[in-house]
């Protein structure tokens, strides 16, 4: 019977394990690969390994620094070796049992280890989908692919249909020499889950035949060198010496709730609830690491010290990051300990009632803490600002009036402001300042939507209180919390795939509608096709017309990009106009100038059908390109575009000489070209997976990565408009004058990968690669390089709000 | 600091402005500001040269002579520096399409400012040959908007979203499969097939660029000598149709793209040439002064 059992031994498994060593406490690590840290071992070959947040003590009993994978590996390997730890490799654990004191870990060999605590360390990567078919053990089936170079004259079959499928297969078939035959299974028809670059290149595979690519087509049946498929039209076998299955992984949440231990909520992005000695809600089980919610190596190592110390009963220690919290209060008045202030953050504000403190202490990290003078403004209008605030002491008071300051409604002590932010992506609605002094908690984007997955209480809040204020808002000055009461009391949240109608035209559906998040496009079925007519961003209404008019519906509105729509009851709204002349004024005011707009686009189709057609077309290409989800593009007319590439060279050389964007790239319609380079989305997919939460909206609204990028790629992969690239900052080139006076250096514009990779060998420090993107050229004064160096005005960027317009897709240019 | 950028004078008043910019191209640049400063500058030039009484006669000797001199070289000067301008992307508030738009007109005006500064006077002399090179300088740069002003639209209908990558790596496809497809013929045919996949794509040189036309095309010459019965034959004609198709896509966005830039490497030397000349010229007019 050991002392504890660690599971997994990543970085935070091994930490813990040579801390229980060093104590002299019986112990051993399970692993279920055949060698340490599996995660880490699988970074690509001589991955530069960063050691953020770089303000945060190592706590361990191994060491930990910035280098490569290799090297780092092989100090762990080493120092576990040093310390005697009690390693079991080969042991995949499949099931623990019993409880505090005595449980029973199986292996998925059959062993069974007893030990007194457990402490989980699994990570998140989890297992991959295993097939589901009969023969789904065969060996000839694996589940990742390290090197496509290494097999040769073999019928290689890959199953799945995402990125990681379609890379595999393409990597197989890249060399002829290899003379493999490689078929790629896939359930649907057509790619929907794969980036669009890698679709095009397997496609083209596929007209040039080094891939046969069956679409529509499942297996069967794994049998010894054939794999019988399911097509539509009936079964067939195919040669096949090796099955890559790339059909996504299982999370270890199953595998984890199966030990009795619970998440703090049915969302994907939830975490096991933990005591603040890393202890699950079953008795015995602790859990550190990514698993915990901590995905940075140096995090995942103190974690490994602190619970092993919790274990052998040190209960005064305090984490590691003490520091960072007591610095982040120190701005704070009132001379308060870390302890103090976390009780009153925790206490007073409503939706930070129900966490743990380990969640609190880990919410505040990623947050900062202001205090502000009566009078002092918090934020002003239109500020970009994806952040939400907490009033932990005092009230504010929001300028409802952009024409007058001084009519103001309060939100009080415990509350939240600028959510309308966070869920919508947009700029500030209004401005807010402090009532009296004010101490407040900002919750960066992650954190709080960590927060809201987290904490179901913590979102059903906000969910409340931003209906209510987007009501407030959209409405305009004069309105109460009690005149929208019955309104928010009715209204309903719907989620809304791309595409999917949310009215029809011609229906008799009785609901007023506001964009809560994403957007949407009008049209109008005009003899036989539909007209584009407009383009509504978050935070507008529509639907109202059929309301205050009885009319059917006079348009078909759909959503641009996936969004949420907040449903009003028709009946309610009326009722809320009748009781405020002044919002009945405005509502009309608005309904004839949306009016005004179709019957303007709707006479032009009899006059110049082609124009309308054009414009038509043209918006649809732009929303298809996801133009819906940005807030900010660059978009190249091609009628003007020479082709000289300035724009890609200015982008250079304001950025240390890489260029963030890729003129040619991309698709075009009517010769209205997207580039491929970042739109700055709304709610950006590249913020979704970021270790180091690099990733950030600044002040212009630009999505930027800060240097505490580590270089995992993870942006990489999510973005879907491939526009975010992983470099090293090459060298300085020879000024411009002197490449103008001698010719030396590369000239202006991005420095070819030779002379990059030949001038970085001569300054002999290797440079790790990093996540570039266009950062909207923040920061620079005149504004993006890419627009203002074009020398014919064929590059514009342009926000979709304003660009989607009859005028604006129109305009002829010479 | 935030509270500046929001708050109306800052980025975001600059950014907002930019995001509902119009594609508007460089010669209609707000509302033709500089062919009307272009206008201005002639109409002022010709109505001086005719108003004031010039002394023996109308030349570059005179006051008013020195003055359009003064104004030319000025202007020649400045037109020079967009080169710099356009490679120099320093910060503020600055677009390059402003500068062209002013080049062009402000460069045609000099058509006007050049002429009467000579007071017609033309010889065999380093005077007009400055104002020569000047001409041939503004009648490359009228070529070069015209093709700015013609040429992209069928650059980018020619391109169809392919990249100039894309495009090599199709004819890379189409050569492998060639290559296999060649297997099976005769001797004299499989040469054909060799010749036209051994060609460099560029070969032709700067004529065959600007003209599209490659009577040396191996390609061509290839399917003109295939024969169409076997069944390999049939294939190998198929693919070498299909490379004929992708070499004339390269070929096109070559031309169309050395149209567009050919005239630069005139434009660039004759503008250096033109300061050379230029500065002999204001130095021999003040030595024999
Ligand atoms: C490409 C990439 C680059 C990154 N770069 C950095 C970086 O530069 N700096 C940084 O700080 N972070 C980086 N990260 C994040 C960091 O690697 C992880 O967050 C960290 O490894 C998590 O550590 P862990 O100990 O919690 O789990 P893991 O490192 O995931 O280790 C879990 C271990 O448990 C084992 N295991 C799983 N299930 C079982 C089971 N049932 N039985 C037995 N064993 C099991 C696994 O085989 C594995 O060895 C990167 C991540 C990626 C994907
Ligand atoms: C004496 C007069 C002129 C001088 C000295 C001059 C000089 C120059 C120079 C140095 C450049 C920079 C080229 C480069 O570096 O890429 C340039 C570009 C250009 N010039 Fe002129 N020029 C003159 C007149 C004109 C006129 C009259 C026109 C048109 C009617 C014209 C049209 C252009 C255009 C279109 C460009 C290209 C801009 C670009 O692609 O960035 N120029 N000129």
């Amino acid at each position: 019977m050991f002392k504890v059992a660690i599971v997994g031994s990543g970085p935070a498994g091994l930490s813990a394990a040579a801390r229980a060593a060093a104590l002299g406490m019986s112990h051993v690590l399970l692993e279920k690969t055949d060698h340490l840290s599996d995660t880490i071992f699988k970074y690509q070959k001589g991955k530069h390994v960063m050691a953020t947040p770089s303000n945060l003590v190592l706590r361990s009993d191994i060491d930990f620094e910035a280098g490569k994978r290799e090297t780092i590996l092989g100090i762990w390997d080493e120092q576990i070796a040093g310390h005697k730890v009690n390693v079991m490799l080969h042991a995949e654990v499949a099931k623990i049992e019993g409880k505090k004191g005595a449980f029973s870990i199986h292996l998925r060999n059959g062993e069974v280890i007893k030990a007194e605590a457990v402490v989980l360390a699994i990570g998140t990567q989890g297992n991959p989908n295993k097939l589901r078919c009969p023969g789904a053990d065969s060996p000839i089936i694996q589940y990742q692919l390290d090197d496509p170079g290494e097999y040769y004259d073999e019928h290689i079959t890959v199953v799945g249909s995402g990125d990681a499928g379609i890379e595999n297969a393409l990597g197989l078939a890249a060399d002829p020499a290899q003379r493999n035959v490689v078929t790629i299974l896939n359930r649907s028809a057509d790619f929907a889950r794969a980036k669009a670059a890698n679709v095009a290149l397997l496609e083209e595979a596929e007209r040039e035949g080094r891939v046969i690519v069956r679409r529509e087509t499942t297996p069967a049946e794994v049998r010894e060198n054939e794999l019988l498929l399911d097509t539509r039209d009936g079964q067939e076998a195919i040669r096949c010496n090796r099955i890559i299955a790339r059909t996504g992984s299982q999370p270890p949440r199953g595998f984890v709730e199966a030990m009795g231990i619970e998440f703090s909520s049915p969302e994907p992005g939830a975490f096991p609830k933990l005591s603040p000695v890393f202890e699950t809600t079953t008795p015995g089980i602790h859990v550190i690491g990514a698993l915990a919610g901590y995905p940075l190596i140096k995090h995942c190592m103190n974690q490994g010290y602190d619970v092993i110390e919790f274990l052998n009963g040190n209960h005064d220690l305090k984490p590691a990051d003490e520091p960072i919290l007591a610095e982040k209060f120190a701005r704070l008045p009132g001379n308060r300990s870390v302890e103090e202030w976390l009780e009153v953050f925790g206490r007073n504000v409503l939706i930070l009632n129900d966490l743990s403190t380990l969640q609190l202490r880990e919410l505040l990290l990623d947050s900062t803490c202001h205090a502000y003078e009566p009078g002092e403004v918090i934020f002003r209008r239109n500020e970009p600002g994806s952040s939400m605030f907490a009033i932990a002491e005092g009230s504010v008071a929001v300028e409802v009036n952009p024409a007058d300051p001084s009519v103001t409604v309060p939100i009080e002590q415990g509350s939240i402001f600028g959510e309308v932010g966070l869920i919508s992506g947009r700029r500030r609605g209004a401005t807010v300042r402090a009532a009296e002094p004010v101490v407040a908690l900002e919750l960066s984007r992650t954190a709080a939507l960590k927060l809201l997955a987290t904490s179901p209480g913590a979102a059903r809040a906000v969910n409340a209180i931003s209906i209510e204020r987007q009501l407030l808002q959209m409405f305009g000055s004069g309105l109460t919390r009690e005149d929208v009461a019955p309104l928010v009391a009715s209204a309903e949240v719907v989620q809304a795939r791309a595409g999917q109608v949310i009215v029809t035209e011609g229906a008799d559906d009785k609901d007023v509608f506001i964009v809560r998040r994403g957007s949407m496009i009008v049209e109008k079925q005009i003899g036989d096709r539909p007209v584009f007519l407009s383009y509504l961003p978050a935070g507008s209404y529509f639907g109202e017309m059929a309301v205050i008019d009885g009319s059917t519906r006079t348009a078909t509105v759909k959503a641009a990009i996936k969004s949420e729509v907040i449903r009003l009851p028709g009946q309610g709204f009326l009722d809320l106009l009748d009781a405020n002349p002044a919002l009945r004024e405005r509502a009309m005011k608005d309904m004839a100038g949306r009016r005004a707009t179709n019957a303007f686009i709707e006479s032009r189709k009899d006059e110049f059908s082609g124009a309308v057609d054009l414009y038509s077309q043209t918006a649809a290409f732009l929303v298809d390109n996801g133009i819906g989800e940005a807030t900010d593009v660059l978009l190249i007319d091609e009628k003007l575009c020479i082709g000289c590439d300035n724009c890609e060279k200015a982008c250079a050389d304001s950025h240390d000489g890489l260029s963030r964007l890729d003129r040619e790239a991309g698709r075009t319609y009517a010769h209205l070209h997207v580039p491929t380079s970042c739109r700055h989305c709304e709610h950006p997919h590249c913020m979704a997976d970021c270790p180091p939460n690099a990733i950030k909206r600044g002040p212009d609204g630009e999505v930027f990565i800060d240097e505490t990028c580590i270089g995992c790629g993870n942006c990489q992969r999510n973005c879907p408009y491939g526009v975010i690239r992983m470099d090293a900052k090459p060298p300085k080139k020879p000024s411009l004058l002197q490449w103008m006076l001698f010719g030396s250096g590369p000239g202006p514009g991005e420095a070819p990968y030779s002379w990059r990779k030949k001038k970085a060998e001569e300054e002999g420090v290797a440079k790790a690669k990093l996540a570039i993107k266009c950062d909207m050229c923040a920061g620079i004064d005149g504004g993006p390089a890419c627009v203002r160096a074009c020398p014919t005005g064929a590059a514009i960027r342009v926000s979709p709000d304003k660009f989607l317009t009859f005028t604006k897709l129109t305009e002829d240019a010479e | 600091m935030m509270a500046t950028k929001a708050g109306g004078t800052g980025r975001f008043t600059q950014d907002e402005k930019r995001r509902d910019s119009d594609h508007v191209s460089f010669l209609k640049h707000r509302g033709f500001r500089w062919l009307w400063v272009a206008l201005a500058l002639c109409g002022t030039a010709i109505l001086g040269y005719l108003m004031i009484d010039q002394q023996p006669r109308p030349n570059g000797g005179s006051w008013y002579g020195y003055t359009l001199g003064t104004i030319g070289f000025g202007l020649i000067v400045w037109l020079s520096l967009l080169g710099v301008r356009k490679r120099r992307i320093t910060t503020g508030q600055w677009s390059l399409k402003a500068w062209t738009s002013a080049h062009v007109y402000l460069g045609l005006s000099l058509i006007v400012i050049g002429t009467l500064h000579t007071g017609f006077q033309i010889g065999w002399n380093v005077h007009t040959l400055a104002y020569v090179l000047m001409l041939l300088v503004i009648i490359t740069g009228i070529y070069g908007v015209i093709a700015y002003a013609t040429l992209p639209a069928s650059l980018s209908a020619n391109r169809k979203e392919m990249t100039r990558a894309q495009m090599i790596e199709a004819l890379t496809a189409i050569d492998r499969q060639l290559e296999s497809a060649a297997q099976p013929l005769e001797r004299t045919e499989a040469d054909l097939v060799i010749n036209a996949l051994g060609q460099d794509v560029f070969s032709g040189g700067a004529l065959a660029r600007l003209t599209g036309r490659y009577p040396g095309c191996a390609t061509a010459c290839a399917l003109g000598g295939m024969g169409r019965q076997s069944e390999a034959e049939q294939r190998v004609v198929a693919l070498l149709e299909k490379r004929r198709e992708q070499l004339a896509q390269i070929r096109q966005q070559l031309r169309i793209r050395a149209l567009l830039e050919i005239w630069l490497f005139i434009h660039i030397p004759l503008t250096i040439a033109l300061i050379a000349a230029l500065v002999a010229h204001v130095i021999s007019v003040f030595f024999y002064w």
